[in-house]
């Protein structure tokens, strides 16, 4: 099947705007680029029905041989409606995110930025030396050096919440 | 025993919530299922005895082989009367030694027992695979007992690192489970047994099962985590690591000894690492201050022992081997009970501060001196009976011929002088009086609480008395093994004067000496302590894994969202790339165009594309995206898709709104242009996967050969659709299963917008403009008119909720517009849903015009006009647009026919002439519907609520 340049090289050239525009931090350039690559794609999709023929509408004594591909006809008119809602969808998170912070930027994830510097600290749960008792001096006669629980679990009920990664001391202002 | 196993596992379901109810008691319910299991394993015990074996079987998984087929056999039977007896003891004996106020009692109550039950069922198992998922419940719920103090740090560490190495140890086991179960042909237990083959691959899977069995029973190098799960309540060590789990290796080992035992290099493993284990238990164990650690390094030498003797495979030491394991089950998990009530009593376990609670508690004392008897191997306790067996045998094997035969008698030998050693300093360590530590306070001992410890230290010695009973009882297992040379040797409390004997003697001579001289003893052993322990090892590679995780971590997860997608374009350029380039199928024809307006279309397109990246204000750069959109709708209607075109405008232009929309609330200018990478390198990385997805156009467009499927469509559409236009009728009809999946996402995107924006509730709060009032601002306009006759310069309202807008806001010749063509517009719509089966149009186009219509009339009156124009919730409209769809989906089914099979009625009706419907219609009304509601669902989101919220920000400024 033979194949349009123009409109390769059209959506070839979306798709590098598209791209460019994504890779960028500010979310409204985000937005912009999606919605370039949801352009490109419905091209892309367009190019694939091959040559252009006329509307794919029975009657009037058009043969199936002369419309157009009616199949990704009905794959790109989902999709339009698709990349509108999903759209719609990154607007409202653009709006809520310059409400709540007045930014308009995705930013580095704070606990990756953490990790990265080396300030979350790794916290391996070691077998600590066991007590010698379960009782200890709320046994029935305990003696008198008997150890006292209550003091032993206190901060090790302080503990109990991480097993893994403390949070990063410095969040971000917000 | 099925049954049994159900009641098991449905009781420990009930325990938690009735641990609540019940308080300590719980534990009474509880023991009554060991105690039912231990009775039905006396009540089949003649038969038992008399060599029968019951077997129950059930498929479960025909296609695998998988079947729950259980076996009671000899060695079963031991090991089921031990765990479900000792168990029932135990569970028992909690119900005097947890507080009453201790908390999560149900859940624990719960726990152990379900271990008791995935115990027996391990025991009773007969098929690997049945046996395996016993053996990972035991590793389980062990950790969840060991961790039962879950504030404890020490507790957690301590049950992670068993569950690590027994866990490790048990998927080895898998493997060689599979192995032994593809080598054999058969998944049944005894069937691999009796069918032993002796290959390479066999003699591998056998050793992988050994790995398990190993870890299991905490043999060296696996050792380490015995002694830490001591953090574990001492009724689950009592249990759990003296009499249970911990035995599901040696019973393992005692399973595959009859077939596999002559197996080259069976023997030498087992003996080197039991001698081992049992020689550098004892010793670590004569250190120990703490009673219980005590008891369970000298747990860790005890199973190495039983490993010497059940891997020694002669019929003589499985004999003994058996004898030991019921021995030493008693012995040790009365000890443990022992430890338990010490701790209950003093407070602690450790034997410095311990001091005159013999003579305080000589009931207690008395029954410790029972169990050490029998462990040291006192006359004429179990212990000694078994000693003397396994002395006897393995001396038999020794002067046989076989070398390894006096390694494992002398290493049992210098084991048991070790043991010996030990059992005297607990004995010392928790009863004796010592010269200046405070003697322990009287209290009346409590015959409950000592039920249970009494009751496992009387066995043991009523079996020691019972020898040649039990000889008859237990021997069924060990007559699997032919005896090699001589008489088989029997169970005996006095077999004479024999070597045996003297060497018992020697051991306890030798072991009383040395606890005699337990200071320079002491002084020895902390002069040669260890360097490195298997225990510092673990936590060594544990450590060396965390910071390989996180350095991993630290270098893959920048946290950058452009990085993350750079990469992963990247890696798209790379992999497509390189499959693009080994493609030899290129397209040999090629046209420049199909019509020289794409030329033209597709220069403006490219031209608002380049532009918009550098565009440096907002709505500078939405308007440039919007002008290739609708370049596109351009080239869809030359290309021969009028339904696309129509839709894409309509899109364009909603999407252009709602981007206004939020775009008044943010800054102009888009703020300064950075990102992770240098521009360059994003510019780069933009052309590449530009040239990629043209490459990979080009080849896939040159591959097509075969006639396009889509040729059938017309024809079907017309004859079975019901309609002439062919895309309309793939949505509702041909495809309709995709449109379905579309408007899902629709309305998932749709709630989304709301919830985000809506911070407090999803409900509509849009004004509402009641029709009194309605009618009334009628009146009044008509009043007015009249007045403006007369020259009042006040405004005449051409919408409902007008006059709400500040009059700056207001615009006269919108409102007149919008007045007059509202109606018009929703008219359009609804024509455009219902001509869409037969020519360009939809549900998708007329549910964008109508939003179009809502959209014209907020744009006019602000937010109280939308709540006039459209008094339905969007939610509402969203739902019963799915409801028609799904519904059309689901009819036909009850009408025996397809989803979505579309039904055709026509009929000549008065006054309208010919009228034909289709059932996919409705599911157009559907899909009307649902685009109205997002529609609805931005505007209400991002029109009106942004509006509320702004007009509450500038009047909180102003107060």
């Amino acid at each position: 099947m033979s194949v349009s340049i123009v409109l390769v090289v059209v959506m070839a050239l979306l798709y590098a705007c598209a791209v460019y525009l994504m890779l960028e931090r500010s979310m409204t350039r985000v937005l912009l680029g999606f919605l370039l690559a949801g352009n490109a794609t419905n091209l892309l999709i367009l190019i694939m029905a091959g040559e252009a023929g006329l509307a794919p509408i029975v009657g009037n004594g058009v043969a199936a041989e002369d419309m157009a591909d009616p199949l990704p006809q009905a794959l790109i008119l989902t999709a339009i409606v698709i990349t509108f809602a999903v759209s719609a969808f990154l607007m409202a998170l653009i709006y809520r995110s310059w409400r709540l912070a007045r930014a308009d930027d995705v930013e580095d994830d704070a606990d990756d930025v953490a990790m990265r510097a080396g300030m979350a600290r790794l916290l391996g749960e070691q077998a600590a030396a066991s007590s010698d008792t379960e009782f200890g001096t709320r046994a029935q006669a305990a003696v008198s050096s008997a150890r006292d629980l209550e003091e032993q679990d206190g901060p090790a009920a302080a503990e109990s919440a991480d097993s893994g990664w403390t949070e990063p001391e410095t969040g971000r202002a917000r | 025993m099925v049954v049994l196993l159900a009641v098991f596992a449905v009781v420990s379901v009930a325990l938690a919530p009735l641990g609540r109810l019940l308080g300590r008691r719980v534990f009474f319910v509880a023991a009554l299922v060991p105690l039912a299991a231990f009775v039905h394993a006396l009540a089949v015990g003649p038969g038992i005895v008399a060599g029968q074996a019951f077997v129950e079987r059930y498929e479960w998984i025909r296609e695998l082989d998988f079947a729950i087929s259980l076996r009671l056999d000899t060695l079963s039977w031991v090991l089921a009367l031990v765990v479900t007896g000792v168990g029932s003891l135990v569970l028992l004996y909690c119900v005097w030694y947890f507080r009453a106020d201790e908390k999560d009692l149900g859940r624990f109550a719960a726990i152990l027992l379900a271990f008791a039950g995935s115990m027996y069922g391990l025991v009773l198992a007969d098929d690997v695979f049945l046996l395996f998922v016993f053996w990972e419940a035991t590793t389980v719920f062990s950790y969840l007992l060991i961790g039962h103090y879950t504030t404890r740090k020490s507790s957690r560490g301590a049950a992670l690192q068993a569950l690590l190495i027994t866990t490790l140890g048990g998927l080895v086991m898998l493997v060689g489970l599979v192995l032994l179960a593809v080598a054999t042909g058969t998944s049944s237990l005894s069937g691999i047994v009796a069918e032993a083959p002796s290959n390479s691959l066999t003699a591998t899977a056998v050793f992988l099962v050994l790995v398990g069995a190993l870890s299991k029973s905490a043999i060296v190098p696996f050792h380490f985590w015995l002694p830490a799960a001591m953090a574990a309540p001492t009724p689950v060590s009592a249990y759990l690591h003296a009499a249970a789990m911990v035995k599901a290796g040696i019973y393992l080992i005692a399973r595959l000894a009859p077939g596999f035992a002559e197996l080259p290099g069976w023997r030498e493993l087992l003996v080197t690492l039991g001698v081992l284990t049992m020689i550098v238990g004892a010793w670590t164990a004569l250190r120990q201050h703490d009673l219980k650690l005590l008891l369970a390094h000298g747990t860790v030498s005890q199973l190495g022992f039983l490993t010497v003797v059940v891997g020694y495979g002669s019929r003589d030491s499985a004999l003994a081997g058996l004898a030991l394991l019921l021995a030493h089950a008693l012995y040790k998990s009365t000890l443990f009970l022992v430890v338990g009530v010490v701790d209950h009593r003093a407070g602690t376990r450790d034997l410095r501060k311990l001091s005159g609670l013999g003579r305080e508690a000589p009931i207690l004392a008395t029954i410790a001196a029972l169990a050490l008897a029998s462990m040291a191997g006192l006359p004429p306790t179990f212990g000694f009976v078994a000693k003397e067996a396994v002395f006897t045998s393995l001396l038999t094997g020794a002067t046989g011929g076989t070398g390894w035969g006096w390694i494992a008698l002398v290493g049992v030998a210098v084991g048991s002088v070790l043991t010996v050693a030990y059992s005297a300093r607990f004995f010392w360590g928790a009863f004796a009086r010592k010269s200046g530590v405070e003697t322990v306070r009287p209290v009346r001992e409590d015959f409950d609480f000592l039920f249970p410890p009494a009751t496992l230290a009387l066995s043991g010695l009523a079996l020691g008395l019972l020898a040649s009973p039990v000889d008859y009882w237990i021997s069924g297992y060990a007559n699997q093994i032919p005896q090699k040379s001589g008489a088989a040797y029997h169970l005996a409390l006095w077999h004479g004067l024999e070597p045996a004997l003297g060497i018992s003697a020697l051991t306890l001579v030798a072991g009383v000496l040395l606890f005699l001289f337990r200071n320079p003893v002491f002084l020895t052993q902390s002069r040669l302590g260890v360097g490195i322990s298997a225990g510092d090892a673990f936590w060594v590679s544990m450590r060396f894994l965390d910071r390989t995780a996180s350095r991993t971590t630290s270098i893959t997860q920048r946290g950058s969202l452009p990085f993350y997608l750079g990469v992963i374009l990247l890696v798209f350029t790379v992999g497509v790339g390189a499959a693009l380039a080994l493609n030899r199928t290129w397209p040999t024809d090629w046209r420049l165009w199909d019509y020289p307006a794409q030329l033209a279309i597709g220069v403006v397109m490219v031209v608002a594309g380049v532009a918009a990246t550098r565009a440096g204000k907002r709505f500078q750069a939405v308007i440039l995206v919007g002008v290739t959109g609708f370049g596109l709708s351009a080239l869809f209607a030359l290309q021969g898709a009028p339904d696309l075109a129509l839709t894409q405008v309509l899109v364009e232009v909603v999407t252009l709104v709602a981007f206004v929309l939020v775009l008044r609330r943010l800054p102009a200018r888009l703020g300064e242009q950075h990102g992770t990478a240098h521009r360059g390198i994003r510019a780069m990385i933009g052309a590449a996967v530009g040239i990629v997805m043209a490459l990979a156009a080009v080849v896939a467009l040159g591959a097509r050969t075969a006639p396009r499927i889509s040729l059938e469509w017309p024809q079907l559409a017309f004859e079975q659709g019901h309609g002439r236009n062919v895309v309309n009728v793939a949505l509702v009809d041909l495809r309709a299963w995709d449109t379905m999946g579309e408007l899902s996402v629709i309305i998932a995107a749709a709630t989304g917008v709301a919830s985000l924006i809506f911070i407090s509730s999803r409900t509509d709060n849009l004004p509402r403009v009641p029709r009194r009032e309605a009618r009334k601002t009628i009146r009044d306009r008509q009043v007015r008119a009249k007045d403006s006759l007369t020259g009042d310069a006040s405004r005449t309202s051409w919408l409902f909720a007008g006059r709400t807008l500040a009059t700056r806001n207001r615009s006269i010749l919108l409102e007149v517009v919008v007045r007059l063509i509202f109606h018009a517009v929703i008219v359009v719509s609804v024509y455009l849903l219902f001509a869409g089966h037969n020519t360009p149009g939809g549900g998708f186009a007329g549910g964008l015009v109508a939003g179009l219509a809502l959209v014209t009339r907020y744009l006019a009156g602000g937010r109280y006009e939308l709540g006039a124009a459209a008094p339905i919730d969007a939610g509402k409209l969203l739902g019963t647009g799915l409801v028609l769809a799904a519904g059309t989906a689901v009819v036909p089914l009850f009408f025996g026919l397809d989803a979505l099979t579309s039904a055709f009625f026509e009929s000549d009706v008065w006054l309208f002439g010919h009228v034909e419907f289709v059932t996919s219609t409705i599911f157009d009304i559907g899909v009307y519907f649902v685009v109205i509601g997002l529609t609805l669902d931005v505007l209400r989101s991002l029109g009106a609520e942004v509006d509320r919220q702004q007009e509450e920000e500038t009047e909180g400024a102003r107060s």
